[in-house]
This record gives C-alpha cells, sequence and structure tokens, in this order.
C-alpha cells in the first residue's frame, strides 16, 4: 500500500487529503456485497440462476422448514479465496461462521448465516486512479455470507410477497476502511472493486440484477476536528445513483450542521426519482444481533495448498497487465488503465497487437472510437462489430500509406455499419468498393499540386508574407483536387519544396 | 403356532423377534402392523400417540409383505416401530408436540426415517413429545393426542398418575405399554435416557455426530442426537446400527465414521470391564431406592466380571447451569423461523407485521418453550455474551476434559440416570427449576457429545422402574450395548412388563 | 445480577414474544431463579480455556465438510409451499413491509 496522501493516517497528522465541500472534509467507506458466481447457494443446492418464478429456486433448506441444515459450498470458498489474493489480503486458515439473529419477512430462519469474529480474508487493499491521481483504499475484512430473500409491493394491496429464490445466495461481504475522501474517489474505488471481481470471474457484476449492492457511509467534519456521526446509505446499485447519493448527502449533512443541528446516526435509502436520501431506521432502534457461532457448522479450514493451487490458476491482474502494457508496448500508464477495464477488453487489444497492428494507434482506437461507439450502444467489446483481426489489418494500412486518416475514419465507419465481424480481407475489399486508396502516384500529385499552385497566387503570395493560414488552404486546395486521396504528408512535402526551394 | 398364541407373543417379541418371525414368513407384515394398530387405539388413554393413520401404514405393511415375498427384503422388514414426533415424516403429520406446527406436512423425512425405512421398518404413527423436545416429563404438550380432542400430558404405563419422563415420554410410554416394539427418540440432556429408566426400557444416545441429524426438528444443535428406545440393548443395536452413518449430502455435523454393525459384539464377555463410579453420582440427592436398585446392578455386574472403580467428575453440578444456558441460547435462534410466514401456524388476526410476529409466537409457543427462548435470548443478548454464553461453552470444555480423565482409569462410567423415580403428574408444578435439577446425572454426557444408555435394572419407590446409566467414551457404543446385553441376559427386568399389559 | 422487569420487556421485543403482564411478572421470578443457579457457573475460573462449541472438537480438530458447486434441487415449490399460511402466485403472503 503506498504511503499516499490519502490514507486516514495521513489525514489524521493533518496532511491534505481531499478536496473540501463548503470548508468540511469528507470522509466515506464502503460495505459491498458481491453476489458469487456459483451455480449453486453457499448452503443448499437450489440453483441461482437470475429471474425465476418465485420460489421455484427455494429448496427446503433454503425455505427454513424445520429440520433443515446447511452444508457450505466450495466454490464460495474458492472465489473468496480468489477475491483474497487479488486484493493482497491475509486468508484465514480458520474462520467461524455465526448467526446474525433478527426478524424480517425475507429472512426465512430468523437469523443469516454470516461470520462475524473470525472471516475468511482480512486487509488487503484496492489501488486505482481518480482522474490521474493514484489512491489506495484500505480493507478491514472480506467475509462469507448469505443473501436474503426479496419482498416485492407493488402488487398486493396493504401487503408484500416474499420470493426466497435469492435467499442463500453466496455474497461476498467487502468492509473498507473509511479512507475515501470524495465522491470521485468513493466511485471510483466502486469502479475498481467492480472490474476487479468480475475480472477474476466471481462475480457477473450485474448491478442492474443486484450482483453488486454498495453501501456507503458518508461523515462530514471540520478539518482537525474529530470524526463526524456517520450515516449509511444503503443499497447503491449504479455508479450514476452513487454519486447523485453521495452527493446528496453531503450536502444534506453540511447543511444540517451549518443549521447547528447535530447528524443522527441513521440508515438512509436513496430515492432514484427525488435524487435524496432518506433516514430508513435511527440508532435508538439499532438491533442486537446476538452474534454467536453457528452449531450447525464447523469450522472453515483453508490449508495453504488449496490457496498456492487457486494463486496457480489466476488470470493476470488488470494493474500487473497495464503495468506489463507500458513496459513492453510504451504506453501511458493511463492508456494501458482503460484497456485493462475488463478482460475481454484486454483480449481485444491483445489479439489487435497479435494481428500486426502497432500497440499505439491499437490503443488509440480501441479507448477512442471504439470505446465511444461501444458506450453510446450499450455493448460490449464482445458485441463490437469490427473485429481486432481488422483493426489490425485498417491499422496496418494506415500505416503502409494505402489510405489517409481521413480516408480511415471513413472506412471504419463503414466497417462498424457492416459488421459480422468479418475477416480482415473484407478490409481491403472495402478500401477497393470505397475507392479510399490514397494517391501513390508521386507524379500525378504533383500534377496537381501545380495545378493548384498556378491557381492561387494570392495564397503563394500570403504564405510568403508570413501567413501559415494560407498554406493550410493550399494543401486543402490540393487535398479537394485529388479527391481526398492525396497522401497529406507528401503534399506537405511537395508544397514546401515548392514554395520554399 | 396358534393364532391366538401367535398374536398374544407378537407385542411381547422384540425387533429380533418380529424380523425373525416376518423374515421366516411366520407372520405378515400386515398382520403385524393390523395388531399394533389395534393396540394403539385400544391404549389412546396413555396420550402416547399423536398421528395415527391405519392406511399409510399398512400401505408400507403391503410394501414390506411385497418385498420379503420377492426375497430381496432388508434385514429389518415388515418391523413395526414408531417415531418421535420431532422427526418429520411425509407419510404422517409433524408437530414437535407444539401448537406451531398444527397441521405441517413436510415434504421430505428425517434422514433416520429413511435410513430406519430403508432397512425395512413400518411407521406405526408419531409419538407424543415435549415441545419442542423441551421438558423431562412430557408434560408440555400442546397437541391433543391420537384419539383425544385436548391436548394430555402423556402417562406413565407402570403408573398412570405418574410421568413417563420427557421429552421422549411417548416414545418411552409407547413400548413400555407394547404399543410398539421399539420407537425412536431424541436426546439432548437426557431426554432418551430418562424416559427409559422411567419407564423401564433401554435407550442408547450415541456420540454427537452418529446420527444425522437432518430432518430432527431443531432444538439445540450441538446437543440433539437421534436414538433408540426398545426393550433389549438387543433391539436397539439392531436399530442402532440402521440408524447411524456419515450424512455429509445433508448434515455439517454428522461425522466421517463409518457405519458400525453394534451387534457384532454384543455377547462379549464383561471379564476385566472397568466401570467408573462417579463419587458425585451417588451422593445424597439419589432416593433410597434409586440407589438400592443401582447398588444392586453394580453388585451384578461385578459377578460378570466386571470391576468397579471409583472416578470422579467434579463438575458434575455445572452441567446444569452450562446446559440451559448454552441449550436455550440456540434453541433461541433455531426457532426463530417460527415466524408465521413459510409454514406452521399464524395469528387469525393481527394489525401489522409485527403483530403478526408477536401474536403467531405468543399463540404457538407454549410456557417452557417461551421460558427457554428469553433464557437463550438474554444469554446472548449484547453485554451478557461473555458472562454467561462464553463462560458456559468454556466450562463445558472443562467438563468433557473431566471425563478423559476418568475414562484414563475406566472403560465405561455408570450410575443412576436420575435420582428418583418418575414423580406424579404436576408434582413440580409451576416450578421449571426442579425439573432442570433431575437432569443432573445425564446432562454431563450430552454436553462433552458422549454416548449414553439407560438399562433398566430394578424399582425403586412405589414400585416405579430404575434405569442405570452406562456412559462410554467417543464411539463405545459397541461396547455399552454389549454391557447391558449380558446384564439382560443374566437378569430379567428388562422383560418385565406393567400391570395390565 | 437480578434481571429487572426492563430486561424482561427488552429481550421479549428482541425475541418478538409478547407477554401478558401477569405472564412478564412470572417470567421474571422464573427466570430470576434460574439464574441464581447460574452464580457457580460464573464463578469458575476459565482463563486460558477455549469454549467448546462442537463437542466432538474436545475428539480431535474438525473442520467443515465442503460440497461440490452443483444446482441439483428440483423445482418442489407446491410441496414445500403445502403448509404455507397465505400464499399468492408463489409468493409468500405477508402484512406490507415498510422500510
Amino acid at each position: 500500500m503506498t504511503d499516499s496522501a490519502n490514507t486516514f493516517e495521513a489525514q489524521q497528522q493533518g496532511r491534505p487529503t481531499g478536496p473540501l465541500v463548503r470548508g468540511y472534509e469528507v470522509v466515506i467507506g464502503f460495505e459491498t456485497h458481491a453476489q458469487l458466481s456459483t451455480a449453486s447457494k453457499i448452503f443448499s443446492r437450489a440453483s441461482t440462476a437470475f429471474g425465476a418464478e418465485p420460489n421455484t429456486q427455494a429448496c427446503a433448506v433454503d425455505m427454513a422448514l424445520p429440520g433443515t441444515l446447511p452444508v457450505m459450498n466450495r466454490g464460495a470458498v474458492e472465489r473468496a479465496i480468489r477475491l483474497g489474493l487479488a486484493l493482497g489480503s491475509t486468508i484465514a486458515p480458520r474462520s467461524v461462521f455465526a448467526r446474525k439473529n433478527y426478524f424480517y419477512p425475507d429472512l426465512p430462519k430468523g437469523y443469516q448465516i454470516s461470520q462475524f469474529e473470525i472471516p475468511v480474508v482480512q486487509g488487503g487493499s484496492v489501488s486505482f486512479l481518480v482522474g490521474e491521481e493514484p489512491r489506495t483504499v484500505r480493507l478491514v475484512r472480506a467475509h462469507l455470507e448469505e443473501d436474503a430473500g426479496k419482498s416485492l409491493h407493488e402488487d398486493f394491496v396493504g401487503q408484500s410477497g416474499i420470493d426466497l429464490n435469492r435467499a442463500g445466495t453466496p455474497l461476498l461481504e467487502i468492509v473498507t476502511e473509511p479512507d475515501m475522501r470524495s465522491t470521485a474517489e468513493a466511485v471510483a474505488y466502486a469502479r475498481e472493486l467492480h472490474k476487479l471481481v468480475t475480472w477474476i470471474g466471481i462475480c457477473d457484476g450485474n448491478m442492474q440484477e443486484g450482483s453488486f449492492r454498495c453501501d456507503a457511509n458518508v461523515s462530514v467534519r471540520r478539518p482537525g476536528e474529530k470524526l463526524g456521526t456517520r450515516r449509511e446509505i444503503k443499497n447503491l446499485n449504479s455508479f450514476r445513483f452513487m454519486q447523485q447519493a453521495i452527493d446528496y448527502e453531503i450536502r444534506w449533512q453540511i447543511e444540517e450542521l451549518e443549521d447547528g443541528r447535530a447528524i443522527q446516526q441513521a440508515t438512509v435509502l436513496f430515492d432514484p426519482d427525488t435524487g435524496e436520501t432518506r433516514a430508513m431506521r435511527t440508532k435508538e432502534d439499532a438491533a442486537d444481533y446476538r452474534y454467536f457461532p453457528d452449531p450447525d457448522l464447523p469450522p472453515l479450514v483453508i490449508a495453504s495448498d488449496w490457496i498456492e493451487r487457486v494463486r496457480g490458476e489466476m488470470p493476470e491482474l488488470p494493474r500487473a497487465m497495464a503495468e506489463r502494457y507500458v513496459q513492453s508496448h510504451g504506453l501511458s500508464t493511463y492508456d494501458a488503465t482503460q484497456l485493462t477495464q475488463s478482460v475481454a477488453l484486454a483480449r481485444y487489444f491483445d489479439a489487435a497487437v497479435d494481428a500486426g497492428a502497432a500497440p499505439k494507434p491499437a490503443s488509440n482506437w480501441i479507448t477512442g472510437e471504439i470505446a465511444r461507439r461501444l458506450n453510446a450502444q450499450d455493448i460490449g467489446i464482445e458485441q463490437a462489430p469490427v473485429s481486432a483481426a481488422q483493426l489490425a489489418r485498417l491499422i496496418g494500412r494506415i500505416a503502409d500509406g494505402t489510405i489517409s486518416n481521413n480516408a480511415a475514419r471513413q472506412l471504419f465507419d463503414e466497417l462498424w455499419k457492416q459488421g459480422g465481424q468479418a475477416a480482415p480481407d473484407a478490409v481491403d475489399a472495402l478500401i477497393e468498393r470505397l475507392g479510399l486508396k490514397q494517391m501513390s502516384d508521386s507524379g500525378a500529385l504533383e500534377a496537381i499540386v501545380d495545378e493548384v499552385l498556378a491557381k492561387n497566387e494570392k495564397n503563394i503570395a500570403e504564405y510568403r508574407s508570413g501567413k501559415d493560414k494560407a498554406f493550410n488552404a493550399l494543401v486543402g486546395q490540393v487535398m479537394k483536387a485529388s479527391q481526398g486521396k492525396a497522401n497529406p504528408a507528401q503534399v506537405n512535402a511537395l508544397l514546401k519544396t515548392r514554395l520554399d526551394g | 403356532m396358534s393364532d391366538l398364541q401367535k398374536t398374544s407373543e407378537l407385542h411381547s417379541m422384540g425387533v429380533a423377534g418380529l424380523a425373525a418371525a416376518l423374515a421366516a414368513r411366520e407372520v405378515s407384515a400386515v398382520e403385524a402392523a393390523r395388531h399394533f394398530l389395534a393396540r394403539i387405539h385400544a391404549g389412546e388413554a396413555l396420550g402416547a400417540f399423536v398421528a395415527v393413520d391405519d392406511e399409510a401404514t399398512l400401505a408400507q405393511a403391503r410394501a414390506a409383505d411385497a418385498r420379503i415375498a420377492a426375497g430381496d427384503a432388508p434385514a429389518l422388514a415388515g418391523v413395526p416401530i414408531a417415531h418421535k414426533d420431532i422427526f418429520v415424516t411425509t407419510d404422517f403429520p409433524t408437530t414437535a408436540g407444539s401448537r406451531m406446527l398444527a397441521g405441517y406436512r413436510s415434504p421430505f423425512d428425517a434422514t433416520v426415517v429413511r435410513r430406519l425405512a430403508e432397512a425395512g421398518t413400518v411407521t406405526l404413527g408419531k409419538l407424543s413429545c415435549d415441545e419442542f423436545a423441551m421438558g423431562s416429563a412430557n408434560e408440555n404438550v400442546a397437541v391433543p393426542a391420537a384419539g383425544q380432542d385436548r391436548a394430555v400430558p402423556v402417562r406413565n404405563p407402570w403408573d398412570r398418575d405418574r410421568i413417563p419422563g420427557g421429552s421422549s415420554g411417548g416414545s418411552a410410554a409407547a413400548v413400555a405399554a407394547r404399543l410398539a416394539p421399539a420407537a425412536t427418540g431424541t436426546d439432548t440432556g437426557g431426554s432418551i435416557r430418562q424416559p427409559a429408566s422411567f419407564c423401564g426400557i433401554t435407550g442408547i444416545k450415541p456420540t454427537y455426530g452418529r446420527a444425522s441429524r437432518y430432518g430432527m426438528v431443531a432444538f439445540a444443535s450441538s446437543l440433539d442426537q437421534a436414538g433408540p428406545m426398545a426393550r433389549s440393548a438387543e433391539d436397539c443395536a439392531l436399530l442402532l446400527s440402521a440408524m447411524c452413518g456419515p450424512d455429509p449430502d445433508r448434515d455439517s455435523t454428522s461425522l466421517d465414521r463409518p457405519a458400525e454393525d453394534f451387534s457384532r459384539t454384543l455377547g462379549d464377555s464383561l471379564d476385566g470391564l472397568r466401570i467408573g463410579v462417579p463419587a458425585e453420582f451417588l451422593g445424597d440427592g439419589v432416593a433410597p431406592g434409586v440407589r438400592a436398585a443401582v447398588d444392586a446392578a453394580l453388585a451384578e455386574y461385578e459377578r460378570l466380571g466386571a470391576k468397579r472403580v471409583a472416578v470422579t467428575l467434579p463438575r458434575t453440578e455445572l452441567s446444569i447451569p452450562v446446559y440451559y444456558i448454552l441449550a436455550a441460547a440456540e434453541a433461541s435462534s433455531n426457532l426463530s423461523r417460527f415466524d408465521g410466514v413459510k409454514f406452521g401456524h399464524r395469528a387469525a388476526q393481527y394489525k401489522d407485521l409485527a403483530d403478526m410476529y408477536a401474536r403467531t409466537r405468543e399463540e404457538g409457543f407454549g410456557d417452557e418453550v417461551k421460558r427457554r427462548i428469553m433464557i437463550g435470548t438474554y444469554v446472548l443478548s449484547h453485554g451478557y455474551y461473555d458472562a454467561y454464553y462464553l463462560q458456559a461453552q468454556k466450562v463445558r470444555r472443562l467438563i468433557a476434559d473431566d471425563f478423559q480423565q476418568a475414562f484414563a482409569q475406566c472403560d465405561v462410567i455408570a450410575g443412576p440416570v436420575a435420582p428418583t423415580v418418575a414423580w406424579k403428574l404436576g408434582e413440580h408444578g409451576d416450578d421449571p427449576v426442579a425439573d432442570y435439577l433431575a437432569d443432573i446425572f445425564t446432562l454431563p454426557a450430552s454436553l462433552a457429545g458422549l454416548p449414553g444408555l439407560s438399562v433398566p435394572v430394578g424399582t425403586g419407590e412405589h414400585g416405579m422402574p430404575v434405569g442405570l446409566q452406562l456412559i462410554g467414551n467417543y464411539f463405545g457404543e459397541a461396547r455399552l450395548l454389549n454391557a447391558a446385553h449380558r446384564f439382560q441376559q443374566a437378569t430379567d427386568w428388562h422383560t418385565r412388563a406393567p400391570q395390565g399389559i | 445480577m437480578p434481571l429487572q422487569s426492563s430486561d424482561i420487556t427488552r429481550i421479549a421485543a428482541l425475541a418478538r414474544l409478547r407477554l401478558a403482564p401477569d405472564e412478564s411478572t412470572r417470567m421474571l421470578g422464573q427466570l430470576n431463579g434460574f439464574f441464581d443457579l447460574v452464580e457457580t457457573m460464573r464463578a469458575v475460573d476459565t482463563a486460558g480455556v477455549e469454549p467448546l462449541a462442537h463437542p466432538v472438537a474436545a475428539i480431535g480438530d474438525i473442520a467443515l465438510r465442503l460440497r461440490d458447486d452443483v444446482a441439483s434441487e428440483p423445482d418442489a415449490r407446491d410441496a414445500n409451499q403445502r403448509s404455507a399460511p397465505a400464499v399468492e402466485r408463489g409468493l409468500f403472503l405477508v402484512p406490507k413491509v415498510i422500510e
């Protein structure tokens, strides 16, 4: 972990940390619940697939029928190990499951099986960029637990319908230290964690389906004062909502304090329709969960050879991969980070480079033109209509002078529309069909340049008197006369030779 | 054998005898079932059964006969037994003695029920028990007995004004009254051993983890164990062999120890068997009649070749608070699932969710259950956990260690099962602590997870049966059964029947 | 330390038990009678003693058994909901849950 200005200790030592809001310092910690991508539930063999008819994926164990008992899913433990390895945490050789007791209709046993005193993953950190600034957030712990069911309110008057399909889905609850100092940092952390859990394949990251839910603990204080009372914003399941909710909460807390009122500890919900946070329950109702070790589950033992086996099967992590791109391809840290946003994107880049594309142009096209289009169409790189091999061919044709940059953009547009991720030869076929080949015959080009110069004595005169704009106008004329097929570099060189020589 | 001889002997035959007669086709499973069903209906005044369904039983019996005829019948094919209503069954309702589960029909069978069925047994019905197995007298019954319209305490066949013991009182009474040759029971703090002692039958609780708890309505998870109750050690051995064995798919506390044939060494000599008698088990609190019967039994054992050794279990008295704190804590959590949402009782009227919970649980639970939930909730609650729950777990270890020290000097530990014979119905009145104190000799083995057995060794005050408790070291069931069997070969206490049976 | 009636109120609320006033009073007396027994246990010196959560941990180290990640439970909704107090369109109905 880097000893950057943004650590909690730094803050405690009075060093500057995040941007102040109306003179207040913001302190944020996160608890994230990531649903694990196992086929079956953590303690039963019912399926975890999303979208099934209510209670068709809740077996007797999930419904807490009398006499049922939990049996632990190895796949959930393995995913916890993977997370621990990815975050540089300690994996507890022995951890204990505990019952968290409370009553709620979507909690069938009247207790949640979780981990309390001894969690499976301890410590670790997440490093990321906020803009161009590197930051590190420390983790306290991550523990395994089961998800609750769902309450549906819409269709029933005065009643709620309980669906226990989700009950028993394995979760990793990932808890940070209160190291974040701004909304931007908090959202960046969440994005990085989201990227990591999907990168290592432990969570599908589908936030709309509830696979990745964040609770943000937010407090404010004047610099130098002790920590303010925090409020917890629960169940933020989109980065946009996270940003809106935290921003609102910060402003709300500051206004309360400015008006002379103290902040009461509370759990709050964000309402996306109003953009406001509103308290659910106050400290007085804080539950006494009566945690005790679950007598139905002996301690979880994880031997070091299991950890080493998982370590050996781990994919290269995004930051290591980005570092490798910087070292071996000479990309900037920023670009390398962009390319390693997801495994699929990195693989696309690797495939383009393998097919012969130079890394820098490949990176530019992917993080520029392609990223823009993917965002606008709300699709992933896997659905990109242009294949990596096609991109490599296109880049190659620019490099060998067959087409100009301008023509390349037009070509790409057509390729994207054409779709189907056809073979690279389709690129050349399209160049032909669209007549995009740059003029390679220097003789013909010279003729055009001479023609244009002959017709533009005024521009020549202006250029000779120091107006560079006139030069560009001449370039433009030549390009127009060549119907865009002239190689701009060549045109520049030729004109310069004629005019200056 | 004449028909009259045959049928009048059927209920005197134990499991072994019936199994042999069925296999030799001297009697059919249907005949045997009918015989016992008739006795059950005639014996309704005892209140032993809470669910009887002649047709369901006869259907099982017919299936058994078919298998016997086909020559592919398992060892106990057609043997009728009854199940304590703590075990969930698909063919019969399950109430666990509680209004909370009135009418409940489980979609699955308890593992122990399934294994006994696979061994060929036929279910005669479900047996009354103290509500959620909480009680020592089978007076805490909230569901009507079969053939009656009210809930009634179960009566001891030896003296109908006295309790049969609990919580497996229905099981003990049914076996003693020859309404069934054998029954299943569960033992958490003595609930097999004590009623066996009070009703003059044989019962054994195996080492914790030997028999699967899947399908046993949970009372105290780290203490509950299933076991057989019958009129001989030989019968218990047959049934225990079928009941025990790993259940890795369903019960995480089920041990990996393979299934064992406990009958194999029944006939072994007792020469040199060291019987440890703790001074704490023969103190002033033991009634003189009980003491005399136990002394006589120990003398008999010496005649059989055993040696009596003085040992000490210094923390015997502490087992009472330790047990009642731990059992109550686990129970308070296990019973949270009874909330009126998914199954079982729900109050008819309520104004909101909180009201529904409160009314449902108030109506559904009896007084003793509520008391234990209160104790359990208290000892787990914030500020009390360390002083009560954690302390109890620590003293539990000390008690287990004390046993290991004792077993360094002896092979089995012996003493009375209870300080007195069965007391009169209602005698302990409104003082639950009086019941708790009477458990003093059975609780220690429960806390340590050791196997324990009760064998009838005579009568005490008021001519009521007295049981000798034998406690073995872990996995020592075969030795216990062997010791009881050799005693039963030399004496006939176990063959005696209550007057009028 | 004896329990007070405020303890009874707090505990009953945590356990979602509603006790009538005379029931509460009786419960207080009975619980205090029980906790008198407990005092001897509290006095035991247990410094350095490991709690015994699973009895067979006294025999040796037991570890949690893990099963393969396979979804093999079929849809048994009808059987599982057979004893449900209130069901509509497969959902368990309860009084409205207010957050």
